[in-house]
C-alpha cells in the first residue's frame, strides 16, 4: 500500500527583516490511510508550518526552498494554485487551535460547514445541512439539530472546536490536519473534545497528523509520535515505545518535566497572621454576580494555588485583592490590617505590598520600553531610587531573575524570548521589593520546559525573599510542582481548599475530582479507561453540569 | 434585538444633542460676522434711520438671546424665517405687496438640486470604490493595485476645479458628449437632468473615490492575517469568494464610516463644483447668502448641513451596529 501523505527532505524559511531563516531542516514523514501521526515539540519548533506544509500551504513569509511533499500521488509543491484549492477542503482539511477564532464571526456555523461541499461540488446545500446535523450527532454536540443555526460567538469553546471537527469532516477528507485543537480548552473540556475527534477519525478511517505540545494528550490521539526540536527532526516511533523507551536526551526531558515538584514545607503555626486574609468576598460585574462568599488565607513565604476552570473566579479574586474591582460585601486583610477596597483609597506602601505578574508577558510589557526602563520605573516610584542608584538596583533585579543585566538594560521586549519576557515581568514585580505576588497563569503561555525554568525560579524566590505567592492556574501539574495550599473554585464559589497534599489523595469534592481526573496522563490507554469507566456521557460539560 | 434598539435609541438622542449644540454654535458664529445685512443692503449712502427701521423690521434690533430662541423655535416648527434679500422693502414707500420669500421656499429647489448631484455621484462613486477596494485587496502590491492607488491618489490631490475643467475639455470640448453648463431648471425630464448633472458628478466622483476605495482596501486587506481568513483558504476556496464572503463582511464597519463621510460632504461640500458647473445647488446660495450677510439663509444652511452630517453619521453608525453579528444575535 503506497502511502497517503510523503514528505522527502523537506526545507521550509521564514522571512524575517529581509533575511530568510530556517524554519524546517529537512524533516521526511511518511503517513498511511487512516493512519495518526503525533507531531510534537515547543513553540517554535515549526510543527505548525510542517503540518500546513503537508497541506501543501505555508503562510506569508514562509516558502519552501527544497523538498517534496507528495499527497496520494499528487506532487503539492508543484501543483497549481487550482489544483490544490481542489484538494483543500475536499480532500485534505484542518483544523486550527483556536476555533473561536478560526469560525468567520459573521456567518452562522452551518453556512460555513456547507460552503465546502457546495462549492466542492461534492454535495448539495440541503444534503450537507442534513450531513452536518448527523455530524454534530456523533460529535455528541448537544442539540444537533440546531446548534448549526448559531453564530460562533453564541456557542462554547469546545462546542466550537468539535463543530469545527465536524466541518473539517465535511466533505469526508482523506487526511486532517489537527494544530492543537485542544490545547485553548479546560481540561475538562478538552477530554470530551479529545474522546470526539479520537470517535470520529476512526469510523471514518481518516488519517491525521495530530500537532501539540502536550505529550499526555498525543499518547491519547496518535498511533505513531515524531518530536521536532527547532526544526530538527529529533526521532519518531510508535507512540507506546516513543513513551517507554525514549531514545534521544531531548525527548527525555520533555518526559522528566513534570517530575518537578517542591518539597513539602512544614505546618503554619496555628494563630499566626496570614500576609493576605481573604474574608467573605463577593463581587460583581454590574448586576452579574461572580463571587460568593470566597474566603482563603495566604501565610508568609507559601503559595496558594487557585484553580478552577475559565469562568470560575480565579482572576476576579485577583482583582479583588488588588482593589481594581472593589467587593460588593467581604474584606482583605494585609498582614491583620484591612486594606481599603479600592486601590484608589490605598496608600502607595499597600500599593508597593501586592504585585502582578501576568498571564500574557507580551502585552504585560511596552513594547516601546527597554527593559532597564520597564523594571525601573517602579524602582523609582516606589523605591524612589534614581540616576546611578536607580540603574544599579535594576541591575541586581536583572541577575536575580538570571539574565545578565549588561546584555539585556538597553533592550526591547520584542528582543527577548517568552520565558525571557515573563522573567522580566517577574523582576518588574520584585522591583516594588512586596511581600505578596499574585501570578495569573504565569506559565500557560510557555513551554513546558521554559514554564519550568519559571517555577523553579520562583521558588528560589520565594525560598530567598520569603514571599508569598497567590498562584493562579488551570493546571493541575503546575499546581503538584509549586503549591503548599490549594483553593478550588468552581461558578465563583470556593467547593474545597487544604493543603496541597490533602487535595491529591482522596476523598475529594466530586469537582475536585473530576478536575484531577480529567487530566490527561501519559497512558496511550488513559483515555480509553476513562472513557470506559465513566462512560461518554459523563465526560466533560455534561459532567459539571450534573455537579450544579 | 433588544439592546440593539437601546443603543440605536441612544444615538439618536445623542445625534439630537449635537444637533442642538451646533445650533448655537451657528448663531453665535453667524451674529459675530462683520456687518449687518441693513448696512450691506443700504450701501455707503445709508442714512442712520433708514438702517434702523430695516433692522427694526427684520428684527435684528432684538438681543441675540430673543433672537436665537425665537429662531430656534420657528426651525422646530419647520419656520426657518423669511430671507432677508427676498423681502420686500417696498414697505418703505408704502407700497408692501405683503409677500416675503420664506427660506424655506429659497432652499427647497436649491437643496434639491444638490441631493439630486449628491444621490447620482454616490450611485457612480459608491459602487466604483467599492469594486476598486476589493480588487486592489485581491491583487493587493500587483501592478493593478499601485495603478489604481496612483490614480485615485492623484485625483484626490487636484483641485475640484482643476478635475472639472479637465473632465470639460475631454468630454465636452474635444468630444461634445455632455454638456458643460449644468443649468438645471424645473420641470426638466428625469433623463434631461441627469445628462446635464453627470459631468459635475464625475468630477465628485473622482474627489471621493480615492478615500472610500483606499479604506475598502485597507479594510479588507487588515483581516487577511486572521485565523478565519486562513481558514477560508484552507477549505480550498477561490481568492474572490476568501475576500467577498469571508473578509468584507467583517470589514464593513470602517467602510460604512468613511462611506458616510464622503457622501456628507457630497451634500455640504461642493461649492466649487457648482461654481464651475453654474449647477444651482445649496452652495452657491450659501456663499451669496454669506456675502450679502442673509442671515436667516446662511443660517438655515448651516443647520442642513450639520443634520446632513449628524444623519448621515448616525446611519453609518447605526449600520456598523448591524453588521456586527454579536450585537445583532446577543447570546
Amino acid at each position: 500500500m503506497s502511502a497517503l501523505v510523503e514528505i522527502r527532505d523537506l526545507w521550509i524559511e521564514g522571512r524575517s527583516d529581509e533575511t530568510w531563516s530556517p524554519i524546517i531542516n529537512g524533516a521526511s514523514l511518511t503517513l498511511n490511510k487512516g493512519e495518526v501521526l503525533g507531531l510534537i515539540g515547543e513553540s517554535g519548533a515549526g510543527k505548525s508550518t510542517l503540518g500546513l506544509a503537508a497541506m501543501g500551504f505555508t503562510r506569508d513569509g514562509v516558502r519552501i526552498s527544497k523538498g517534496s511533499v507528495m499527497f496520494d500521488g499528487i506532487d503539492l509543491i508543484t501543483a497549481s494554485a487550482a489544483k490544490k484549492r481542489d484538494l483543500l477542503g475536499k480532500r485534505i482539511a484542518y483544523v486550527a487551535q483556536s476555533a473561536a477564532a478560526s469560525f468567520n464571526p459573521a456567518h452562522k456555523l452551518i453556512d460555513q460547514h456547507t460552503e465546502g461541499p457546495v462549492q466542492h461540488g461534492v454535495m448539495s446545500r440541503s444534503e450537507s445541512v442534513q450531513d452536518g446535523i448527523e455530524l454534530y450527532r456523533r460529535l455528541r454536540l448537544p442539540n444537533p439539530e440546531e446548534i448549526g443555526f448559531r453564530y460562533p460567538h453564541q456557542v462554547s469553546g469546545g462546542q466550537l472546536q468539535r463543530a469545527m471537527t465536524a466541518m473539517a469532516m465535511s466533505c469526508r477528507p482523506d487526511l486532517i490536519i489537527f494544530d492543537e485543537p485542544t490545547t485553548a480548552l479546560d481540561v475538562t473540556t478538552q477530554i470530551e473534545v479529545l474522546a470526539s475527534i479520537r470517535d470520529i477519525v476512526e469510523q471514518f478511517d481518516t488519517a491525521a497528523i495530530y500537532i501539540t505540545h502536550d505529550l499526555a494528550v498525543v499518547a491519547q490521539m496518535a498511533d505513531r509520535i515524531k518530536v521536532l526540536l527547532k526544526g530538527d527532526e529529533v526521532e519518531e516511533a510508535d507512540t507506546r515505545t516513543m513513551l517507554a523507551q525514549p531514545k534521544e536526551e531531548y525527548t527525555k526531558s520533555l518526559w522528566a518535566v513534570r517530575a518537578f515538584e517542591r518539597p513539602q514545607k512544614p505546618a503554619v503555626h496555628t494563630g499566626a497572621t496570614p500576609v493576605v486574609s481573604v474574608q467573605n468576598v463577593s463581587a460583581a460585574y454590574g448586576k452579574i454576580q461572580v463571587l460568593h462568599d470566597v474566603s482563603f488565607d495566604i501565610h508568609e513565604g507559601r503559595t496558594v494555588a487557585v484553580v478552577g476552570e475559565s469562568g470560575s473566579g480565579k482572576s476576579t479574586t485577583a482583582r479583588c485583592i488588588t482593589g481594581l474591582l472593589p467587593p460588593t460585601s467581604g474584606l482583605i486583610e494585609f498582614d491583620g490590617q484591612p486594606l481599603p477596597a479600592n486601590y484608589k483609597s490605598r496608600n502607595k506602601d499597600q500599593l508597593r505590598q501586592a504585585q502582578m505578574i501576568y498571564q500574557m508577558a507580551d502585552t504585560a510589557l511596552n513594547p516601546r520600553t527597554t527593559i532597564g526602563n520597564i523594571i525601573g520605573r517602579p524602582v523609582q516610584f516606589y523605591m524612589g531610587l534614581t540616576g546611578k542608584q536607580r540603574r544599579r538596583r535594576v541591575e541586581e533585579l536583572l541577575e536575580e531573575i538570571e539574565l545578565p543585566a549588561a546584555q539585556y538594560y538597553d533592550r526591547l521586549p520584542s528582543e527577548l524570548s517568552g520565558g525571557q519576557k515573563q522573567r522580566i515581568g517577574i523582576a518588574r514585580a520584585l522591583a516594588a521589593e512586596p511581600k505578596f505576588i499574585i501570578c495569573d497563569e504565569v506559565t500557560s503561555a510557555l513551554d513546558q520546559l521554559v514554564a519550568e525554568g519559571i517555577l523553579k525560579l520562583l521558588a528560589r524566590l520565594q525560598d530567598d525573599l520569603k514571599l508569598s505567592y497567590m498562584f493562579i492556574t488551570h493546571d493541575l501539574a503546575t499546581v503538584k510542582a509549586i503549591a503548599d495550599e490549594v483553593v478550588v473554585m468552581k461558578e465563583g464559589k470556593v467547593v474545597e481548599q487544604g493543603p496541597k497534599h490533602d487535595m491529591f489523595v482522596p476523598p475529594h469534592h466530586p469537582y475536585t475530582d473530576l478536575l484531577l481526573s480529567s487530566v490527561p496522563e501519559m497512558d496511550p490507554d488513559w483515555l480509553t479507561n476513562l472513557l470506559n469507566e465513566r462512560g461518554v456521557d459523563n465526560i466533560g460539560d455534561a459532567a459539571v453540569d450534573k455537579m450544579s | 434585538m433588544h439592546s440593539v434598539i437601546r443603543i440605536i435609541l441612544q444615538r439618536l438622542a445623542l445625534g439630537l444633542l449635537t444637533l442642538f449644540v451646533v445650533s448655537v454654535v451657528i448663531f453665535t458664529a453667524v451674529n459675530m460676522l462683520p456687518g449687518d445685512f441693513a448696512q450691506a443692503i443700504l450701501g455707503q449712502g445709508a442714512t442712520p434711520e433708514a438702517v434702523d427701521a430695516i433692522r427694526k423690521d427684520l428684527g435684528l434690533d432684538q438681543p441675540p438671546v430673543t433672537r436665537y430662541f425665537q429662531w430656534l423655535g420657528g426651525a422646530l416648527q419647520g419656520d426657518l424665517g423669511n430671507s432677508f434679500a427676498q423681502a420686500n422693502f417696498a414697505s418703505f414707500v408704502g407700497a408692501d405687496s405683503g409677500v416675503r420669500t420664506t427660506v424655506a421656499q429659497q432652499i427647497a429647489p436649491r437643496f434639491a438640486n444638490t441631493m439630486f448631484l449628491a444621490a447620482v455621484t454616490a450611485c457612480i462613486a459608491v459602487p466604483v470604490s467599492l469594486v476598486l477596494g476589493i480588487l486592489a485587496a485581491l491583487f493587493r502590491n500587483s501592478v493593478f493595485d499601485r495603478a489604481t492607488n496612483v490614480t485615485t491618489l492623484t485625483s484626490i490631490s487636484s483641485p475640484e476645479f482643476f478635475l472639472a475643467y479637465v473632465l470639460i475639455l475631454f468630454l465636452a470640448v474635444l468630444n461634445p458628449m455632455l454638456p458643460s453648463l449644468s443649468n438645471i431648471f424645473e420641470g426638466m425630464s428625469f433623463g434631461e437632468r441627469l445628462e446635464k448633472t453627470l459631468l459635475p458628478a464625475l468630477t465628485l466622483t473622482l474627489v471621493v473615490t480615492a478615500h472610500m476605495m483606499r479604506m475598502t482596501r485597507a479594510a479588507i486587506i487588515n483581516l487577511l492575517a486572521s485565523p478565519y481568513i486562513e481558514m477560508a483558504r484552507l477549505k480550498g476556496l477561490s481568492p474572490m469568494r476568501v475576500i467577498v464572503k469571508h473578509a468584507l463582511p467583517n470589514a464593513l464597519a470602517p467602510i460604512i464610516n468613511v462611506i458616510a463621510l464622503n457622501l456628507a460632504y457630497l451634500i455640504t461640500g461642493v461649492v466649487v463644483v457648482e461654481v464651475v458647473f453654474v449647477y444651482p445647488g445649496i452652495g452657491q446660495l450659501f456663499v451669496d447668502s454669506v456675502k450679502i450677510r442673509d442671515i436667516p439663509v446662511v443660517q438655515a444652511c448651516c443647520l442642513i448641513f450639520a443634520a446632513a452630517y449628524i444623519l448621515l453619521n448616525l446611519l453609518a453608525d447605526i449600520l456598523s451596529i448591524l453588521s456586527n453579528p454579536r450585537l445583532r444575535h446577543p447570546k
